[in-house]
This record gives C-alpha cells, sequence and structure tokens, in this order.
C-alpha cells in the first residue's frame, strides 16, 4: 500500500534545531539522511517543504478565492516536509516511522488507490 | 438440545455464552475466505442475529458451529454476487465436521487486528466483542449505556480504517508483541472492570465481566508461555471468586474489610493463585501478574486483620516501578495507612491532590483516613466530593450513607 508520510515540526523542536552548533546539526541531518537511505527501497518519493513563514493559503470556500499569508492552520504543529512510500501495510510503515530521527511527529496517511477503494 | 423458550435475562445470557464459543472462530475463517474484515464482520453478525431470534423458538442446535457457518454462509453468497472470487472461494469452503481436525485457531490474529493501536480504545473494545465475542449492536450499547446507533457508527469507523488504512489481519512479531500484547490486555481489563463495577442492579446488562474471563482465558489458552496472559486471567478469577460477598441482597456495595469470607469461592481462589505462580515462575513480571499478587494476598487472608499489609505494599512498590501512575499510588496508600499509621497514609494521598482531584476514590481514601485520625467534619466534606464524582449506583450508596452518617 503507497501512504504518505507528513513530517511534523514543534515549536520545540524548531528551537532545539535553532540552537545546535554547526556539527551537531550537521550529525542531526545526517542521522536523517541515514534513515533515508536506510529505507531507500520503500520511500518513492518526497521533499522537505521551507518554513511555514514562507506559506501562501488560498480560502475558495466564498465567492472570490481569498488569499492568506501563511499555512493553513495556524498553530504550534506545522507540516515540514513528506515522503511517499510503498509497503506492505499500516504496521510496516509504522516500524519504519518508529525509528525516525528527525521532527517529533509523522502523520501516516494512505493515498487513494483507485475510484473503487 | 434443549427447546425451552428463553424468556429470561439468564436464558439470553447462555444463547450468548454459545453465541461467544464459535463467532470468533467464524468471523476468523471467513477473513481468511474472503480477506476482508468489513465483510466478514457483516456476515458474521448477520448469522447472530438470525440464531439470537430462532433459537428462543427452535432451540439450540446440535452443532451452533455448523448452524452459524451455514446462514453467514448463505448470506455471504448473496452478498457477494457481485464480488465473483470472494463468492467462488466462499462456495467452496466447509465447515469441519465434529472430531474433524479443523484449521487451527485463528482467534489470535483476530483479537491483535481488532485491538490495533491505530483504533481508538472505544473502537477496539467494541470491536473486540463483536467480532472475538459475537455480541450484537444492541448488547453492546446496553452494557456501557450508550445509544445503539454510537456503537454501530463506531463499529463502521473502525472497519473502514482497518480496510483504507491498511491494518494487517496478523499476531505481531517478536519485537512488537510486548508493546501489542499490552494494548489487548488493557482492553479485557477495561472490559473486566466496566462489568464489574456495575454488577448491582443491572440485571438486563450483558455481562462484560464474564465476557472478559472468557477474553482472558482464550488468550490464555493461545499464548500459553505468555505470563502476562496468565497473570491477567488470575486476577480476574481472583476478582469473581469473591462476587458473592460484594453485595447485600439489596445490591449495597460491601467493602473488603467488612465481606463474609466463607461467600468467597475458595477452590477458586486456589486455582487462580496456583495458575499466577506457574506464571510467576516464567521470572517476566508485569503489571497484571503483580496485581494479581496483590488481589492473591486479600484472597487468601483467612480474615481482614489477617491481611499481609507489608507483602502488599511491596508488591505495590514494584507495581508502581514497572507502571508508574497516581491511582496505583493511592492504591498504594490504602495498604500504607496498616504498616506506617494513618497519618503517613494521608500524607501520601494528600501529595496525589493535583493529579486526582477529579477521581471519587481519591475523596473517599481521604474520607476514610481522615476518620481514623479523628477528623470527622473533614471527613464528611471529603464523602460528599467522592459523591460528587461517581455515577456507580452501588457506589453512590455507599458513600451517601457515610456522607450523611
Amino acid at each position: 500500500m503507497k501512504y504518505v508520510l507528513l513530517f511534523v515540526e514543534t515549536e520545540e523542536f524548531a528551537a532545539e534545531l535553532e540552537a545546535m552548533g554547526p556539527a551537531e546539526r550537521a550529525r542531526a541531518f545526517g542521522r536523517v539522511d541515514e534513515w533515508f537511505a536506510a529505507h531507500a527501497g520503500k520511500v518513492t518519493g518526497g521533499q522537505k517543504l521551507r518554513d511555514p513563514g514562507t506559506a501562501t493559503t488560498v480560502r475558495l470556500e466564498g465567492g472570490e478565492p481569498v488569499v492568506v499569508d501563511g499555512p493553513f492552520v495556524e498553530g504550534k504543529e506545522v507540516v515540514s516536509g513528506y515522503a511517499e512510500i510503498d509497503v506492505a501495510d499500516l504496521d510496516e510503515a509504522l516500524r519504519m516511522v518508529r525509528t525516525w530521527p528527525g521532527c517529533p511527529v509523522v502523520e501516516i496517511r494512505p493515498v487513494e488507490t483507485g475510484p473503487l477503494e | 438440545m434443549t427447546s425451552s423458550p428463553y424468556g429470561t435475562a439468564e436464558s439470553h445470557d447462555r444463547l450468548a455464552r454459545v453465541v461467544r464459543e464459535h463467532a470468533g472462530r467464524l468471523a476468523a475463517s471467513l477473513i481468511q475466505v474472503t480477506g476482508d474484515f468489513s465483510t466478514a464482520e457483516d456476515l458474521v453478525q448477520d448469522a447472530v442475529l438470525v440464531a439470537l431470534k430462532r433459537w428462543p423458538q427452535e432451540g439450540v442446535p446440535e452443532r451452533p458451529d455448523a448452524w452459524l457457518f451455514t446462514v453467514a454462509r448463505r448470506r455471504g453468497l448473496d452478498l457477494l454476487r457481485r464480488q465473483e472470487n470472494y463468492r467462488r472461494k466462499l462456495a467452496q469452503l466447509r465447515w469441519p465436521d465434529e472430531g474433524e481436525a479443523s484449521e487451527p485457531d485463528e482467534r489470535l490474529r483476530l483479537i491483535f487486528t481488532c485491538c490495533h493501536p491505530a483504533l481508538t480504545q472505544e473502537a477496539q473494545i467494541a470491536l473486540t466483542l463483536r467480532m472475538v465475542c459475537g455480541l450484537t449492536t444492541a448488547q453492546i450499547a446496553r452494557a456501557f449505556l450508550v445509544r445503539e446507533s454510537t456503537v454501530a457508527q463506531r463499529i463502521t469507523r473502525a472497519k473502514q480504517k482497518i480496510t483504507r488504512a491498511g491494518i494487517p489481519y496478523r499476531v505481531p512479531d517478536d519485537e512488537e508483541l510486548g508493546g501489542r500484547l499490552s494494548q489487548v490486555l488493557a482492553v479485557i481489563y477495561l472490559l473486566f472492570n466496566e462489568g464489574y463495577l456495575s454488577t448491582a442492579g443491572q440485571a438486563q446488562s450483558h455481562d462484560l465481566a464474564d465476557d472478559a474471563e472468557w477474553l482472558a482465558a482464550l488468550l490464555h489458552r493461545l499464548m500459553p508461555t505468555e505470563p502476562e496472559a496468565a497473570g491477567l486471567l488470575a486476577l480476574i478469577r481472583l476478582h469473581r471468586a469473591r462476587t458473592a460477598a460484594r453485595f447485600t441482597p439489596e445490591g449495597t456495595l460491601v467493602r473488603l474489610a467488612e465481606q463474609n469470607r466463607s461467600l468467597w469461592d475458595h477452590e477458586a481462589i486456589a486455582a487462580a493463585a496456583a495458575l499466577l505462580t506457574r506464571a510467576i515462575r516464567r521470572r517476566r513480571p508485569g503489571p497484571y501478574q503483580l496485581q494479581a499478587a496483590i488481589v492473591a494476598c486479600h484472597a487468601e487472608a483467612v480474615r481482614w486483620e489477617d491481611t499481609d499489609w507489608e507483602q502488599i505494599v511491596l508488591l505495590y512498590d514494584m507495581l508502581l516501578h514497572l507502571a508508574p501512575s497516581p491511582v496505583t499510588r493511592l492504591h498504594r496508600t490504602i495498604a500504607l495507612r496498616y504498616t506506617e499509621g494513618p497519618r503517613a497514609a494521608l500524607a501520601e494521598v494528600e501529595g496525589l491532590a493535583p493529579e486526582l482531584d477529579g477521581y471519587y476514590l481519591f475523596h473517599a481514601t481521604r474520607a476514610d483516613l481522615l476518620r481514623a485520625l479523628d477528623r470527622p467534619d473533614e471527613a464528611r466534606q471529603a464523602d460528599r466530593l467522592a459523591l460528587d464524582l461517581t455515577t456507580n449506583p452501588a457506589e453512590r450508596a455507599l458513600l451517601q450513607e457515610r456522607a450523611t452518617s
């Protein structure tokens, strides 16, 4: 089954990352690279996203589209990246996520695969 | 076998027990065949509803399992008309004759799937009762005092999540098993507590404590080397062995200190204690074995005065080491009162106020200790606070009596 892992950052995590020295930060990124390398066969895509300060949200629910500065939910937890994975089932996705060395929250979302699902 | 009319709650219970022995196996086989959890659940539920309607009039068939299978299959062939591959597999499926070597018991997979951590605990409970115990939506709703539509919705959403999120139908690997097993044990224990605490005045309600014991026994049979499964079964049996003394004929709760211990089932207590001893010999202690050991200390004391409080405090210390929890600390203070005195126990209780201020037992325990320290006004006030925080009728009656005396 295909899933998207949504990587979610918290304010504390961002502050921790900010407070790191360059060597320490390089090590932290290195751990994330290692994780992607270890799961290379399962990861089919994904990107790190720029910080939520760069986000723009468009609301189309009223008549005229409304363009707003910022992410779609203002909160302490923001999506910071995503990965597409192809694994047997939710348990395999859970096993992968359990060793994720990056941000402190990950949402696992199955991908809609067909009109009959 | 018998053809007496099933009019009373007691005989409904009997029917539910027959269903319980077979529904889970049927569900497991149907999932095996169709590969579809949701369809299997529908078929079993339909068959159970037909059985509960027809057995009271026609009597329980000689082979209830084969009967349920036949009804489920007929319904399945009808329901799966448009899914030719399922239909073909279902048509080929034959229920094993009695005595014939049947397939291995697949109910363990069923249990682990129903209690998957990606489902809410409410959904885990409802699914387990439906799939493994064969309860109807109406029975679950009555037992939990919620609307049938609420239970139905909970189950529908959980089934959709299983299918659409790709929750597998399997027993977890060794490395995950510990964590996953504790979820299963938690569901069974919660069911037990739900049933055990509401025994009085609810004759119409399904006996959840009985379902919990049955589930724990099933789990223990399917995982015989797992000491925590044995520990949970021993814990439940040690509690249930004392049921007869827990309520007066009028349905008032009798506290442990005042219970008539000759009403306890001493044979059941000895058997459960032996089960616990065998589990402990595996030298893999866990919260359920420790809780069972604490209850065994109470159950094996000939009189209240003979209770080995030192041992109980020690067991609580071990339990807190493995599974820290303010509620466990509160229970420990009750034993502490008899080893260190009520003053020391009260000091411990007061320390728990920030975490347990909304819990009735916190205030009820405080009231007991304040009374022991000759502070009756404060004790009554604490009893009133406790009363405001519990809805359980038996416990309310007891607190009411104390708060006004």
